[in-house]
């Protein structure tokens, strides 16, 4: 079972998509983009890390990614300018990862696979971690939806109904980390805000609810990840930004249609 | 009878800026009391410290067990990117039944918009949306910061009048914020006058008598500041606490 590489391609790419798709609301909502960059910049060094110490990728990679958003998180609530914050966390921890990853001796890897993804290359163990990874996901989201949404609408309005919106927010801040560590070898370490991203911003033409949009999302998401597959292999292109590729066209489309009905 | 929210010696910041001074305040059950102050007088950072959200620097918030919060903040930023209809919104933080819903809407005086969008809400419903999630939970306190702001002036009395009416029907304690003396204080039972401390506190007479409070409101502004004040003489058992 799971012996064609295609199909557990396929797997990994969706198992990755629904996850990220889900979560990306919560990043689009918040306007986390620039959290996201930074996190998934950040993966670099956890590659550089892991091979060093002959670690797992997913291990290296969660790792700094956690302690990256654990930064941004504890640096976020001083009240400074976080666009500048994370700007230079972001592009920093980029440039720091390159560098590292060079400098491990005896090793020649090839960045490319890390910064644009190489799912053609899954293992079975590596789909493995990817679903586990993608179902813990979506089971703390399902636990924390209504103090996240409260949180995410008002601090205050969370705060008076007894709710900790600080923790809300750290759990996001993890959750981030995981999808991150994830979806590293999906679509690579520039293409994971894409992800989060871009599937949300196609479902908000269509989505009444916030739970709708998360769903919609989600499903974009995984089509565009089939679909990338797919058509990556057709095409010979590489299937990360294929992937991303065809979740932009999924948000043009949207875009498009949701103005030709407000227009008739 | 006993306070079920009370606030002593409050101290807290507004960034780096100590906008509380030693504030002590309490409410009963089914009180009405209304803080006026000037913009930047601490209203809206007292209001937080009692809902939780503000740690104070020095002092102590006690509430009664298992107290219950309806908050209906001065406004609510709806990121556009997030889709939110009116019915969706009654359900945070607890899901409510269509029949709720329904009800607190028509207290609310916001009826038959479940089914819009929050950002198509005017601002007096979307005000009112407000008002009806916020007593879905059955509170025991209902809090508003400047509720009304953005309001016209007789969309603002009528908000109030509302209020009222809510009062009446779930017999809650209100604790609102406001600096639009002349529709609120005639409602109140209580007026705590903030200017960063407690300047004057008491029955809406009182305090509009205090000299303190005619300091920071002035007495020069005429007809449209007049309090409108109705039979307060009779009915108030309770005087200035000070």
């Amino acid at each position: 079972m799971l012996d064609d590489f295609m199909l557990r391609a396929t797997l990994a790419a969706i198992g990755t998509a629904i996850s990220a798709g889900a979560l990306g609301c919560f990043v689009v909502w918040r306007r986390m983009a620039y959290f996201g960059d930074a996190t998934a910049h950040a993966a670099i060094l956890g590659v550089a890390l892991a091979l060093l110490f002959g670690t797992s990728i997913f291990l290296g990679v969660g790792f700094i990614a956690f302690l990256m958003s654990v930064l941004i998180f504890a640096l976020s609530g001083k009240g400074q300018s976080v666009d500048t914050i994370l700007g230079v966390l972001s592009h920093g921890a980029l440039a720091l990862g390159l560098v590292a990853v060079t400098m491990i001796p005896n090793q020649r890897i090839n960045l490319d696979a890390y910064l644009f993804g190489d799912v053609l290359t899954v293992t079975r163990g590596d789909l493995g971690i990817i679903w586990i990874g993608a179902v813990v996901v979506a089971l703390v989201l399902w636990r924390h939806w209504t103090a996240l949404l409260t949180s995410t609408l008002s601090p205050d309005l969370a705060y008076a109904a007894g709710m900790n919106p600080r923790r809300e927010q750290l759990v996001l801040t993890l959750l981030l980390a995981a999808v991150v560590a994830v979806a590293i070898k999906v679509v690579g370490a520039l293409l994971i805000t894409a992800m989060l991203i871009i599937p949300a911003a196609a479902a908000r033409n269509f989505a009444k609810t916030p739970e709708h949009m998360a769903f919609m999302a989600s499903g974009i998401a995984a089509l565009a990840a089939f679909g990338g597959v797919r058509l990556s292999v057709l095409l010979d292109t590489p299937v990360g930004p294929t992937i991303i590729c065809v979740a932009t066209a999924f948000f043009a489309l949207g875009a498009v249609s949701s103005l030709v009905r407000r227009a008739a | 009878m006993t306070a079920i929210l009370s606030a002593t010696g409050i101290t807290a910041k507004h960034g780096r800026n100590t906008v509380l001074h030693n504030v002590d305040l309490s409410l009963k059950a089914g009180e009405i009391v209304t803080i006026v102050g000037p913009n930047g007088s601490g209203k809206s950072t007292l209001l937080r410290v009692l809902i939780g959200a503000l740690k104070p620097t020095k002092g102590k918030v006690t509430r009664k067990d298992g107290l219950r919060i309806g908050y209906v903040p001065q406004k609510l930023h709806i990121d556009p990117t997030m889709p939110m209809t009116v019915r969706r919104f009654l359900d945070l933080p607890t899901p409510v039944s269509d029949e709720d819903a329904v009800h607190a809407l028509c207290t609310s005086g916001a009826q038959g918009v479940q089914s819009q969008q929050m950002a198509s809400l005017s601002g007096g419903q979307f005000q009112r949306v407000l008002l009806a999630r916020a007593i879905l939970g059955r509170p025991d306190v209902l809090m508003l910061d400047e509720a009304t702001q953005g309001l016209d002036q007789p969309g603002s009395a009528r908000f109030y009048q509302q209020i009222d009416a809510v009062r009446r029907e779930l017999n809650c304690a209100v604790l609102m914020v406001s600096h639009e003396l002349h529709v609120v204080m005639s409602a109140s039972d209580r007026v705590i006058c903030l200017n960063g401390h407690v300047c004057c506190e008491g029955t809406p007479d009182v305090v509009s008598a205090a000299p303190a409070y005619r300091e920071l409101f002035g007495t020069g502004t005429g007809g449209a500041l007049a309090l409108y004040r109705h039979e307060h003489d009779h009915h108030h058992h309770h005087e200035a606490a000070e």
